[in-house]
């Protein structure tokens, strides 16, 4: 191995104007009584989700007897419910996290994240938030905003929300050469997922973010199902020159259904080969002793700084990325 | 032959894809937040040469292709095959016109070229980047033409018809860059 590329990734200017952005954002938060937090790092619990892999360390010292297995955590989500459950009132946090088995030009697997709940706001006080912070950040145009359901139907002219529909999108994708990805998958979800990525996401918030709400409740996550149209739910995303930015719900508060979820997840990696993961047994706890109405989201922070730079890749936003760390 | 997972992938990795041997040209993953993620990769087809765009489901494997560059010297063509031989075990080895396609005119007696093996057999013939050969026909050029505007074409004893400079003749041997297929200089 070569040891000679030690120097930083990114320009010292990018460096200056991510510094920048850092301040404005705790600037924003400020001047609207959000409160700063920071969470744990390691925790004795990950995430279930199929598609999220928590790296692990092990630990040990007073207390910790034997080498006890921590999780990085991908979001800092269980825990700052844990802290909306305890009375903190509307929080925000910046902090590193780590996606293990996600490396790309647009993904390093640790990076930053900030993260805030609003107790009583609904996903559309969100996303309305979320587009008057990225327009001071960035200087974005009002975001669109429109439902899953009416991007497909925009761009595919298929219906994600109905079994024809998700087999029209599955031709499509077989039509122009993705059938590969999808000879072993069966899962609508995953068809879906793939059309979104490469068909769909291409096609949209090009010139202003575009935010796609009422997901479908198979990939509610951790929202809450639609009040009014039980196919979806109240989670959204943002997308932005050809970057996922964020992730947001009206969040589910009811800790049974929760629980039902993480055993549901566990029973489809088991069902895919993979191990099951421990659940976040105090997250659950909690749930039950009652968490406030509230509306959170993540942001990509890394991203943030690509699309006010106009970078191509990641590591232009990153001091050392994981492969020269 | 093993077979490679996707987190496998990288640039000039040899794979299997149609029934034909493939290398990576790039590989690019591409994962929802929330969702499975993919590899987009493009690939060349190494028997056609044909670049076509592939997407794998994270974590599924594709059959690797057994394939293989070898440095050889290329002895002689009996018509049908053009034969090479390993300097150091002096195994030979005979390539078809397939895999010798449009370089033949670059092929030079003693030269050690790289060929390409697919299951031990001969895909595709490099010659060296450059090649020294002699030059058969060309117009005779003007006296004291010695900036070369223009040019001329030029026989060389493989056949091949690079331009050449106006001051270059009969007989000389000149330099020629073989992946571009043009003249770099005259050989004394």
């Amino acid at each position: 191995m070569s040891f000679t590329d030690w120097r930083p990734t990114a320009s010292w200017e990018t460096l200056k104007i991510r510094a920048d952005m850092l301040k404005r954002i705790r600037a924003f938060f400020a001047d609207r009584n959000v409160l700063e937090v920071e969470t744990p790092l390691l925790a004795h619990a990950g995430v279930t989700d199929l598609h999220l892999h928590n790296a692990t360390t092990r630990l040990q010292g007073p207390g910790l007897p034997k080498p006890t297995t921590f999780y990085l955590q991908t979001s800092p989500e269980y825990a700052m419910k844990r802290l909306l459950a305890a009375g903190s009132g509307a929080i925000f946090q910046i902090g590193k996290v780590v996606r293990d088995d996600e490396i790309s030009r647009r993904h390093n697997p640790e990076f930053t994240l900030l993260e805030w709940y609003r107790p009583g706001f609904t996903d559309d006080d969100l996303i309305a938030e979320t587009d008057r912070l990225l327009q001071v950040l960035l200087g974005t145009a009002p975001a669109d905003v429109l439902t899953y359901q009416a991007v497909f139907l925009q761009v595919l002219d298929a219906d994600p929300l109905t079994p024809e529909g998700i087999a029209m999108i599955r031709r499509e994708l077989e039509t122009r050469g993705y059938g590969d990805a999808l000879a072993t998958e069966e899962e609508p979800d995953v068809v879906l997922q793939l059309a979104m990525s490469v068909l769909v996401e291409p096609a949209i918030g090009q010139t202003k973010p575009c935010v796609v709400k009422n997901f479908p409740a198979s990939q509610a996550a951790l929202a809450r199902i639609h009040k009014d149209d039980s196919r979806v739910a109240h989670r959204f995303e943002v997308f932005y020159q050809g970057l996922e930015l964020a992730n947001g719900f009206w969040e589910l508060t009811d800790a049974h259904q929760q629980r039902a979820r993480f055993e549901r997840d566990n029973a489809q990696r088991i069902a895919r080969g993979l191990a099951p993961q421990p659940i976040d047994e105090r997250f659950l706890s909690a749930l039950e002793s009652g968490m406030p109405d509230c509306a959170g989201i993540a942001l990509g922070f890394d991203r943030l700084v690509m699309l006010k730079i106009g970078a191509r890749s990641i590591e232009q936003v990153l001091t050392f990325p994981t492969l020269r760390a | 032959m093993a077979n490679y997972s996707t987190n496998e992938f990288k640039q000039g990795l040899k794979i299997m894809q149609d029934g034909e041997p493939c290398v990576i040209l790039e590989n690019e993953m591409v994962k929802p937040g929330k969702g499975q993620a993919f590899n987009r990769v493009r690939i060349r087809k190494l028997l056609s040469g044909k670049v076509v765009e592939k997407t794998f489901k994270s974590g599924d494997s594709v059959e690797g292709a057994d394939v293989v560059d070898v440095e050889l010297a290329y002895l002689y063509s009996d018509g049908e095959f053009w034969h090479f031989m390993n300097n150091e075990t002096f195994e030979q080895i005979a390539a078809d016109d397939a895999a010798v396609g449009e370089n033949v005119k670059w092929l030079v007696e003693q030269n050690v070229c790289t060929l390409t093996l697919w299951n031990g057999k001969p895909i595709n013939v490099t010659p060296p980047n450059f090649v020294e050969l002699e030059i058969v026909e060309t117009d005779p050029g003007l006296k004291g033409d010695t900036a070369g505007t223009g040019g001329k074409p030029a026989t060389l004893s493989t056949g091949a018809v690079v331009r050449v400079p106006l001051f270059v003749q009969i007989g000389e041997v000149i330099k020629v860059d073989t992946r571009s297929g043009e003249y770099v200089s005259r050989v004394k």
